[in-house]
């Protein structure tokens, strides 16, 4: 490793692996943080960035490595620990008491109260008062709330994770702003962030991690970026063939879903795509792009705060899931818990939707859903050997009985949010052939997938969201996994709509 | 030596566990050995026959407690709410005539559970308080209306003395109501939307949400059917008791509560069924005549009664517990 400094540096992790039973998640990360350097901690979906951050805060213990804080053998043990021995995170989710007021949170963490003021006001937020129910203030401010009581700490290493994210402009200009006069200041900062012009602005170095390894760590200079992305996917991603696709959508007629700057939440900002008949639309966005609230306006789930809807050249707005349904938008969730009764039989499990409506609560026409279910099941492959209760089948059976439900009703347009997360291979291949197979019969999908690689195997299109923004409309055909990650990290952004 | 014992004892824990009657009913003809063997002779087709007609109003209130579980929830108005149907058709029936009265008296129930529906499905208000709410407004209400129909007097119609306490060939009469009513809600429960959609709700509300079940819907039609069905018990056993009083139901509350515990539905939602609640008024039944027969003091009583529903509880569901 480099070490060019003289004095030792402020953090060192080197060699830290970690095991969760039998799957790695860490196998050599290490990362060296001098003083009064800002280091953007960077990695694809899945490279071991949130458990070596878990490793670094205490939060969990490394099986093999050592973390020095200070140069002495601070084998941090608890996040307590950590906090004394210098490092204080800021995470994602604000860790405040929303039942308690500002001035309770503070005392909770004997936070300083006159430094804490300071920094929410050298933040830009002036309207605080220290008697404001923590639970009904904007996400926004509380973020910075966390990153104050931080800084009101006065740590040797801040760790920023996503610190930016839901923020508006100007509040992200005053974070920078001040992060960079704290490194001035001797401090040294972990930056986490999806955004290489934050990163650009405020880090020193990007340390890389890749399939749980740190595989560099790079200065940041002018086109630093196409590197890193480079080091993200490693110098061999394989190119799969592209699976047989039907013939291209006509690019004719009304679109079966047209978006039009579409807002929803406090991350999705300006969404315009449309969605034809008889093809599969990938969505590819890093987290926590706006892809989440995206599905759920669609789902009926959550309203939109701007924009139109139209299906089948209709506009349409959706109060209830049932409203979405109705017009042909059905639904299967990230999480599979939030989709399957784990202690009903798959029968119930697919036969649900037969059922919501209240014109369907008489005597259940037992054969008609046999024979649904029956179909659905074999269309999908579903293993029944345990199908007396959802939650005793494999994470794959009970991932196809969440789209199995829908096919029983009647496919129209199907909204899949990364329907292959955490599944088996075999049960991939089967989701894209049914997704192909869907297409080909007319039905219209949009399939969200944190994994690169399956645009590729399943879509025709991919439309790449960036900050709740559509920021490019790639061919299948072109979308090997640096073109999709480069777009994703919005390195290529030329908006337009699909 | 162990290798054919174990499947043996692992063939059979699946069988409860598929069949969670089986235990149960296991447990109530256990039951019934010790009585007969404290007291023998006692058991007769007599006995049987007044120990299920005793049973049947528990068991149909119950169906209230049992219906509400499954989705979570539970009914504590039920009580006070056959106690308003039975008084107010007892008193207005010498007024304006006992069909008249019944359908005045149902219309009290049904009006009951919907304000249950109405702050459960629409206000969201927790069912636990709403229904005690409920129970407590619904009785202050009785309390109004009794000062007004004092001098009245009372009928009894002698249907629901038939009912509530006849027999033909040995048999009670309540079972002509009671059989229709139970295979009703046994076949309505499985083999009906609004059936499943209780076990949905009960199993996981926000899926039903994103499978376009409105809940409220679901939550209103239940309450409602429920106030219905506290209203049907309150007529039966006013054929039973023959008296119309202001706390005629109100011992049934909370044993309705524990027949359907008993029975395997679990408060939680989601799991049971009333076929195993039938079985549990039945064993409750049977405890209360065995604490009777010890000749203990009433305290006493309700101390045991209390630690062996534990105890019945605890051990059914160790029994039926799947992997």
């Amino acid at each position: 490793m480099t070490q060019q400094e003289p004095s030792a540096p402020v953090l060192d992790a080197q060699g830290v692996s970690k095991r969760f039973s039998a799957v790695v998640a860490l196998r050599d990360a290490s990362l060296v943080l001098n003083r009064g350097e800002v280091v953007a901690l960077m990695g694809a979906n899945g490279a071991g960035k949130s458990t070596f951050v878990k490793i670094l805060t205490g939060a969990l213990t490394p099986d093999t490595g050592h973390v020095l804080i200070r140069g002495k053998d601070a084998h941090v043990t608890s996040p307590a620990e950590a906090r004394r021995s210098g490092l204080v995170p800021v995470y994602q989710e604000p860790s405040l008491i929303p039942d308690l007021d500002v001035a309770d949170n503070l005392r909770l963490g004997n936070t300083p109260v006159e430094a804490f003021r300071h920094w929410v006001n050298a933040l830009g937020i002036t309207a605080l008062r220290m008697d404001d129910m923590i639970g009904r203030l904007p996400l926004a401010t509380l973020r910075i709330l966390d990153l104050a009581r931080a800084l009101a700490a006065e740590p040797d290493v801040l760790l920023l994770d996503e610190m930016t994210a839901a923020l508006p402009t100007d509040l992200v200009a005053r974070v920078l702003k001040v992060a960079r006069e704290q490194a001035d200041a001797g401090r040294s900062i972990i930056y986490i962030s999806h955004r290489f012009a934050e990163i650009a602005a405020l880090c020193d170095r990007a340390t890389v991690l890749r399939d749980g390894a740190t595989v560099g760590s790079v200065k940041i200079e002018p086109g630093i970026e196409e590197r890193i992305v480079e080091m993200m996917l490693g110098a061999d991603h394989p190119q799969t063939a592209v699976a047989a696709k039907s013939l291209k959508a006509a690019s004719q007629g009304t679109p079966r879903l047209a978006l039009r700057g579409l807002a929803a939440g406090s991350r999705l900002n300006d969404v315009s795509f449309d969605l034809r008949q008889g093809e599969v639309l990938g969505v590819v966005a890093l987290e926590g792009q706006g892809q989440d609230e995206l599905f759920d306006v669609l789902a009926g789930n959550r309203r939109a705060l701007a924009g139109t809807v139209a299906i089948d050249g209709q506009p349409a707005s959706f109060r209830h899931p049932a409203d979405a349904i109705a017009s042909g938008l059905t639904f299967v969730p990230g999480d599979r818990s939030h989709a399957l009764l784990m202690s009903r039989s798959v029968r119930e499990n697919i036969a649900l939707p037969l059922v919501a409506r209240l014109s369907n609560w008489g005597a259940i026409p037992l054969r008609d859903e046999a024979t649904r279910v029956t179909a659905a099941i074999e269309r999908l492959q579903i293993d029944t050997r345990a199908q007396g209760e959802v939650r005793r089948l494999s994470g794959g059976n009970q991932q196809k009985v969440t789209i199995a439900r829908w096919i029983a009703k009647g496919v129209r347009t199907l909204l899949l949010f990364d329907p292959t997360r955490g599944i088996d291979i075999r049960t991939k291949r089967q989701i894209y052939a049914l997704v192909r197979d869907l297409a080909a019969q007319g039905a219209a999908v949009l399939f969200y997938t944190s994994e690169l690689s399956e645009i590729r195997l399943a879509c025709d299109r991919a439309v790449v969201i960036f900050n709740g923004r559509v920021v490019d409309v790639i061919d299948a055909a072109d979308a090997d996994e640096p073109t999709l990650m480069r777009a994703a990290y919005g390195l290529t952004e030329k908006e337009r709509t699909a | 030596m162990s290798s054919t014992e174990i499947p043996v004892t692992r063939r059979l824990t699946r069988l409860m566990a598929e069949n969670p009657l089986i235990p149960l009913i296991l447990l109530l003809l256990a039951l019934v050995l010790v009585l007969e063997i404290m007291q023998p002779g006692i058991v007769s087709p007599f006995w049987i026959g007044n120990t299920i007609k005793v049973a049947i109003p528990l068991a149909m209130l119950a169906a209230c407690q049992t219906l509400t579980m499954l989705t979570g929830g539970i009914d504590l108005s039920a009580g006070t709410v056959a106690t308003i149907t039975a008084f107010v058709m007892a008193t207005l029936a010498p007024l304006l005539g006992v069909p008249e009265a019944v359908v005045i008296g149902l219309a009290c129930a049904v009006l009951a559970g919907a304000v249950n529906g109405f702050g459960i499905a629409i206000c969201r208000v927790h069912p636990l308080i709403m229904s005690l709410g409920t129970g407590l407004i619904a009785n202050g209400c009785l309390l109004v209306y009794q000062r007004y129909v004092i001098a009245t007097g009372t009928i009894i119609p002698d249907t629901l003395v038939w009912l509530g306490t006849g027999r033909s060939f040995g048999i009670p009469n309540g079972l002509v109501v009671f059989i229709p009513f139970a295979a009703l809600l046994i076949w309505g429960q499985k083999r009906t939307g609004f059936g499943r959609l209780l076990y949905a709700v009960g199993s996981n509300e926000p899926a039903t949400r994103l499978s376009g079940v409105r809940s409220w819907q679901v939550y209103f039609a239940l309450y409602t059917l429920s106030g219905l069905i506290a209203g049907l018990t309150g007529l039966i056993l006013i054929g039973l008791v023959k008296t119309p009083s202001l706390s005629l139901a109100l011992r049934l509350d909370l044993p309705s509560v524990a027949a359907a515990v008993v029975g395997g539905t679990s408060i939680f939602g989601g799991r049971g069924g009333y076929g195993g609640t039938i079985v549990g008024a039945l064993i409750l039944t049977v405890l209360t005549t065995m604490l009777t027969l010890l000749h203990m003091p009433e305290g006493a009583r309700g101390i045991l009664f209390g630690l062996i529903i534990l105890a019945v509880t605890a051990l059914y569901i160790r029994l039926t517990e799947k992997g």
